[in-house]
């Protein structure tokens, strides 16, 4: 970091500048990855085009409705669900109008008796592709911290609490591999369509610190 | 490195603050970082993890004071300027003064997609699988300067394997620019009495993803 004084960052831990109309504004992190776009730019490294086509894609395109819509058909299809919790990269990658998840998913399944919960305890490793960026909590020091010592405690923060026998297993991303929870289907949704059912799978519920929506939570949500 | 950022099983950091119907990006600038970051991985410019090594080397106060994307920022500020892609004068003036070294590649508005997908990180095996599931294994007792992906709270630990996710570049060769060197990769799961001692959760197992070169029969 030869070159770069941090204090402003030190200073300003939660910057998170807003776009002013005035140049003058400009926060020092703004002003800084303008030079970093603007230098790469001008070395021939990088496009800007490119650039607004993949911020666009993440805005727009890659969500957790992608994670949605998968849980959902192993909800409704046992043989897709066999194969999910088999090989999760050829599953997903099955269903075709999905963007290309790697090689490396795997899908993990709640039951009466476990609950999974998913981490990175050393940066952020996450499913983007079937779920998208991860939120801010899900990269911060509490998240990753506390959910291989005392989950309960975390679902706790999330309004969750657990039967107490139930074995809470916690899957940290120490590697290329990527985890999906495919959490138990809600009572009450007998014959319902996969479109209807993907509405109840939360982003929350696939890493596991949430449940599905139920029926009537789900009814309450649309009013 | 035994850095800050390996905070799995440390106290102090208070509650999960969730914030409801959070934007994918807080301010245009997020986005550009992430999207320079990918154009750049594309490019081949550095292996992901090189940024992860990066960002493992901001001082603490750094790490922990500086937001998601500022820490990516912070990190290709770093790679740019270590691997010789621009120099630390030219990201102060924001501007470049000689031309780009080459590259393999360059992400381009038609290429996108191919830049967002996710490569494989298989690689050919160097010998044979060592552990199947079911075998008791002991992680190492390692506290290398450098890059690994052996968390502190999981060292010097016996667990069992359960999966074997094949043969993947090793991070630890990787971030320090010693090749692929290519390991079988497992999951190990431990009892929550094993990491966090007889007071732990009793219904709690966590597991970790370990290379071979992690693991020690047990």
């Amino acid at each position: 970091m030869a070159g770069h004084d941090h204090d402003h960052l030190h200073d300003h831990p939660h910057d998170h500048p807003h776009d002013h109309s005035h140049g003058s504004e400009l926060s020092e992190t703004q002003l800084r990855v303008r030079a970093l776009e603007t230098v790469l730019t001008e070395k021939g490294y990088i496009d800007p085009a490119a650039l607004d086509a993949i911020i666009d894609a993440y805005e727009t395109k890659i969500g957790p409705r992608n994670g949605s819509v998968v849980v959902a058909r192993a909800w409704t299809d046992p043989a897709f669900k066999k194969a999910l919790l088999a090989d999760a990269s050829k599953a997903v990658a099955s269903m075709g109008h999905l963007s290309r998840v790697g090689d490396h998913l795997v899908a993990v399944e709640n039951t009466p008796q476990r609950h999974n919960m998913i981490v990175c305890t050393l940066c952020s490793c996450y499913p983007w592709e079937v779920l998208g960026l991860p939120p801010v909590w899900y990269k911060s020091a509490p998240y990753r911290s506390r959910a291989v010592k005392d989950p309960r405690g975390v679902l706790d923060d999330f309004g969750i609490t657990l039967p107490k026998n139930t074995e809470v297993r916690v899957w940290d991303s120490t590697a290329e591999t990527r985890f999906i929870v495919l959490p138990m289907r809600p009572a009450g949704t007998e014959g319902w369509s996969e479109e209807k059912l993907a509405d109840l799978v939360t982003r929350d519920s696939m890493i596991g610190t949430g449940l599905p929506l139920n029926p009537a939570e789900l009814d309450s949500k649309v009013k | 490195m035994d850095g800050v950022h390996d905070m799995g099983g440390m106290d102090g950091f208070g509650k999960v603050e969730v914030e409801q119907n959070e934007p994918p990006f807080h301010a245009p600038w997020e986005g550009r970082v992430l999207a320079m970051q990918r154009a750049m991985g594309y490019a081949g410019a550095w292996h992901i993890d090189h940024s992860r090594f990066a960002q493992e080397r901001l001082p603490p106060v750094t790490y922990l004071g500086s937001t998601y994307y500022q820490r990516w920022m912070l990190a290709m500020e770093s790679n740019i300027t270590e691997r010789g892609y621009a120099t630390p004068e030219e990201l102060k003036a924001g501007h470049a003064q000689t031309p780009g070294v080459p590259l393999k590649r360059k992400l381009t508005p038609d290429v996108v997609g191919a830049g967002l997908s996710r490569s494989s990180f298989y690689r050919q095996q160097q010998g044979p699988q060592k552990f199947q599931p079911g075998d008791r294994v002991r992680t190492k007792n390692i506290h290398p300067a450098t890059h690994t992906r052996l968390p502190r709270y999981a060292r010097d630990k016996v667990g069992v394997v359960e999966l074997c996710h094949g043969c993947h570049m090793y991070p630890d060769s990787v971030a320090a620019d010693r090749g692929d060197n290519p390991q079988w990769l497992y999951t190990v799961v431990f009892e929550s009495s094993e990491l966090w001692g007889p007071d732990a959760d009793p219904t709690l197992k966590i597991s970790i993803d370990a290379f071979e070169p992690y693991l020690d029969p047990a």
